[in-house]
């Protein structure tokens, strides 16, 4: 494992330099912004590597809280196979009512439903075939903290590229404020990892992103009702993207995944082997006593 | 996972006499939120016309930052003499003693919105031009939304360093959408459009309600015999 560290380095280096010429010279110039959208490909890859961290920290915070008792564990693993059968049937029967096929949002197909159950559970039983109890604790912190600093690149980004197209810097847009919100929860996330005593911190860590992400759903309905009654700038949404741009978006994606993935595995190594050594030091300080008077 | 009302009715009655004796939380959050409207209300000076508009948010406001101060105390109360350690080790479940607590706390805070409204109402030159009887399940569900949450959260910030900073750093993030609801069906109900309705958000307030009640109640447990 540890020789793939270098080479996966190598590879991301590689991807990294190409997604930016790709965003820089190769990516039609758009037509109404110029040259300011380019951001967009950093932008977009990097809201995305967010939430699918922030969503592994949640499937891990879970896990943390139902593994720990072997009833709730049976209970949370059949709970995951019947969203996934539910899912599934449930877009086949949307597939066939053309009622229901219309109440879904534009653009989006039927099968989608079944995609997004199936892997939700595929995430689920292999966070929970790889990660021990444990280890699920420290990707949790691991996926957290990365996902921090890449949804404060959207964050930054974000505005950068709102002044020049939209004339403002920020907007309180149903995007942009549950971001921000989601940004906010997760901070104070890492804030309570922090100052609490070490033994207690993962079951209170994970509680605190189990009420966030039953929050977000809940924010992101209440901004998006808020809005609708409030005048709303123009906002770029509709419309189809070329599939040159769109290439370089996900070549651009691909890049940021296997950054992130990089720096997920660095911090994930540096915790595991930070809490063999304070187990370490514990048994070493009940072995000699004197020692810690030291 | 069962409350039984016995123990939940006890611990209430024990925390509403030991409000009463000592009124420590209902004068401290009274005065807090004194302060708030007294500060806005100079930092604002608003007519009748802005006020109604802005009004809905500052009482929200004022309600929130002054039940931090009773939410910070319902569990450290339980420090002293180390009566949480007692409940730990007793077979009285979780459930029934966090109940209790909210209860408790819906209590103190409906006891200081009650005798905060009138205030308002004179500083603001407030008159409500919708219909007012919805203010009713407004205020109910919002309140129930800050002190379900505030009460858990207590709860886990009493094992943290700093912990009456930390409460409402984990509370408020979490308050975002509950805030919102409870803002705009105030601001609705008090400025009466007819073209707008105070429903949806008292409907959208009692789903965020019933959500975190029930991640309290199965969450509870566990985080108070986290060790």
């Amino acid at each position: 494992m540890r020789k793939a560290f270098p080479i996966l380095g190598i590879l991301t280096a590689i991807f990294l330099s190409y997604g930016l010429y790709l965003a820089m010279v190769v990516a039609p110039r758009e037509q109404t912004m110029g040259d300011v959208q380019r951001i967009f490909y950093y932008h977009v890859p990097s809201a995305w590597t967010a939430f699918l961290l922030f969503f592994i920290n949640f499937i891990a915070s879970i896990q943390y809280l139902v593994r720990r008792n072997p009833v709730s564990d049976k209970v949370a693993n059949w709970t995951i196979i019947t969203l996934a059968v539910v899912c599934c049937i449930g877009s086949v029967v949307a597939a066939v009512v053309p009622d229901l096929k219309a109440a879904l949002p534009q653009g989006t197909e039927p099968s989608a439903i079944g995609t997004t159950g199936v892997i939700i559970a595929i995430a689920y039983f292999v966070i929970r075939k790889y990660f021990n109890l444990e280890a699920v604790d420290a990707l949790a912190v691991t996926t957290a903290e990365v996902g921090v600093v890449f949804c404060t690149v959207v964050l930054v980004t974000g505005p950068l590229w709102a002044r020049p197209v939209w004339g403002i810097w920020w907007t309180w847009d149903v995007r942009l404020t549950s971001t921000l919100v989601l940004w906010l929860i997760y901070v104070s996330y890492l804030i309570l990892r922090r100052f609490s005593s070490s033994g207690q911190t993962p079951v209170m860590a994970a509680a605190l992103a189990v009420f966030g992400a039953l929050d977000v759903p809940l924010v992101y309905f209440s901004i998006w009702i808020f809005r609708t009654q409030h005048p709303q700038p123009v906002i770029g949404g509709g419309g189809s993207i070329d599939p040159r741009m769109m290439h370089v978006l996900l070549m651009n994606w691909l890049a940021f995944l296997c950054f992130a993935y990089l720096v997920c595995w660095s911090r994930y190594r540096l915790e595991i082997i930070k809490r063999e050594v304070e187990e370490a030091q514990a048994l070493e300080s009940l072995l000699e006593p004197r020692s810690v008077a030291r | 996972m069962s409350a039984p009302p016995g123990v939940t009715f006890e611990t209430l009655k024990k925390d509403i006499r030991l409000e009463w004796r000592s009124k420590d939380a209902i004068n401290s959050m009274l005065f807090f939120a004194l302060l708030v409207v007294v500060v806005f209300s100079f930092s604002f000076d608003p007519n009748a016309e802005e006020s109604r508009l802005i009004a809905g948010g500052l009482i929200w406001v004022a309600f929130l930052f002054a039940s931090v101060v009773a939410l910070n105390q319902t569990w450290a109360r339980e420090l002293r003499n180390q009566v949480l350690d007692a409940y730990r080790v007793s077979p009285a479940p979780a459930n029934s003693l966090f109940l209790a607590k909210a209860v408790g706390n819906f209590i103190f805070v409906t006891v200081l919105e009650a005798l905060m409204v009138p205030l308002f109402v004179v500083f603001y030159k407030l008159r409500v031009l919708g219909p007012g009887w919805q203010l009713v399940p407004v205020a109910v569900l919002g309140t129930w939304a800050i002190v379900v949450n505030g009460t858990f959260f207590a709860a886990m910030s009493l094992r943290t360093r700093s912990r009456e900073i930390m409460l409402p750093l984990l509370l408020f993030p979490i308050t975002i959408p509950a805030l919102i609801s409870t803002v705009e069906a105030t601001t609705t109900i008090l400025v009466g459009d007819p073209t707008t309705s105070a429903k949806f958000w008292i409907v959208l307030l009692a789903t965020y309600d019933v959500m975190f009640t029930i991640a309290c109640l199965a969450l509870f447990e566990t985080v108070l015999h986290a060790e």
